[in-house]
């Protein structure tokens, strides 16, 4: 019985977050030009960022990660250099 | 030696991709490092089992074109960090799976990871036959169901004849996955038997994942099952599974969720 009870009263429903997740997923995708705008700001911030990273230290273009989160409200970019060692 | 393994089958939605998920995920916890690849062209559906879809920004495509680095396109999954993903693409085109273009990709992988796991799309199109190509082995899912067994036939027969191992006259190693087990079906007789199915299929079985409703519980929270419920009837199978995959014996239960009762076990003989 305890079993059932843990079961019963710790676990969330699990649908709202599935519809939660779904819409957020479905508005990026309908707006048909979403993926690739996302690709070429990526691929546009990536050279931008590695000009300016250039001018001071030299750097491979794979240190260089740009991630994205797309949110409902909004997005995030990390942006993740990997500095090496004799610049630290 | 990294290992490619396609979990295929023919049929359509008879856990594939959840079985990808729970085995990827389950494999990586144990610390190896593991991707998991989506060849479903156009209908992907492994990021968002895998809970990453608001992070795909690049796809396997992209990296085949030349448009973007295999470290741009690849995923880190949050909660494990030797587990990533590679999304398949939503808009181009199948034929832009060329052989060269995956065989680059999947030998890069081996560089960086131990098991490539591949998620094959149903049917026996291009992205089925890219999906098993290059693989060492392959896992058939197959649903106690007469069509899904008829469709693992014919998906056996094409691993045995069209993949890269098939052509240099080696064999891919198969492994019979059956899911969707319904306990109380098999009791009632109404549902193929387990034996039945290694009789006409005749390939080693490597598990039995029961029907359970953890399994939808983990697509909605976009968590493999195996971390979403890791005590589970359908997560204890698929250890057990990653476990033979890895070359353990172990005889073969079908764990159940009603606590206080034994798995099922199945006296087997071969
Ligand atoms: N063991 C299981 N118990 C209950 N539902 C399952 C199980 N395995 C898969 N499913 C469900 O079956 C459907 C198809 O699974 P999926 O993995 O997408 O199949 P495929 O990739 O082969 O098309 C999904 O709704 C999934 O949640
Ligand atoms: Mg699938």
């Amino acid at each position: 019985m305890s079993f059932f009870f843990s079961n019963f009263f710790n676990k969330k429903n699990s649908a709202p977050v599935a519809k939660d997740r779904l819409q957020i997923l479905l508005a990026h995708e309908r707006s048909a030009t979403s993926n690739q705008s996302d690709s070429d700001l990526i691929q546009k911030l990536q050279k931008e960022i590695m000009a300016v990273i250039q001018k001071h230290i030299t750097i491979d273009q794979e240190k260089i990660q740009i991630k994205v989160d797309k949110g409902s409200a909004c997005s995030t970019l990390e942006i993740d250099i990997e500095v090496p060692q004799q610049y630290k | 030696m990294s290992k490619v393994i396609v979990i295929t089958s023919g049929k359509g939605g008879v856990g594939k991709t959840t079985t990808t998920a729970a085995i990827g995920a389950a494999l990586a916890k144990t610390g190896q490092k593991v991707v998991v690849i989506d060849f479903d062209v156009g209908l992907r559906n492994l990021d968002l089992v895998m809970g990453s879809e608001r992070r795909v920004v690049f796809d396997f495509i992209n990296v085949i074109q030349g448009e973007a680095s295999l470290s741009q396109a690849l995923i880190k999954d949050k909660r494990i960090e030797t587990l990533s993903i590679l999304a398949a693409s939503q808009t181009r085109d199948k034929d832009a799976l060329t052989e060269d273009g995956v065989k680059k990709i999947i030998d890069e992988l081996k560089e960086k990871f131990d098991w490539i796991i591949c998620d094959s799309p149903a049917g026996i199109e291009r992205g089925a036959k890219m999906a098993m190509h290059f693989a060492d082995e392959a896992i058939v899912i197959t649903n106690p169901e007469v069509s899904s067994v008829r469709d693992s036939d014919r998906i056996i027969g094409i691993l045995d004849s069209t993949t890269e191992k098939a052509q240099k006259g080696e064999k891919v190693i198969k492994h019979l996955l059956i899911t969707r087990y319904a306990t109380n079906r098999a009791a009632h007789g109404d549902m193929l038997n387990t034996d039945d199915i290694l009789d006409i299929l005749s390939i080693p079985l490597i598990g039995i994942i029961p029907e359970s409703d953890e399994i939808l519980r983990a697509s909605n929270l976009g968590t493999p099952v195996t971390l979403s419920a890791p005590d589970s009837a359908p997560s204890r199978a698929y250890t057990d599974a990653i476990k033979r995959l890895q070359g353990e014996k172990i005889e073969i239960t079908i764990p159940t969720d009603k606590k206080g009762f034994f798995d099922w076990l199945l006296k087997r003989n071969r």
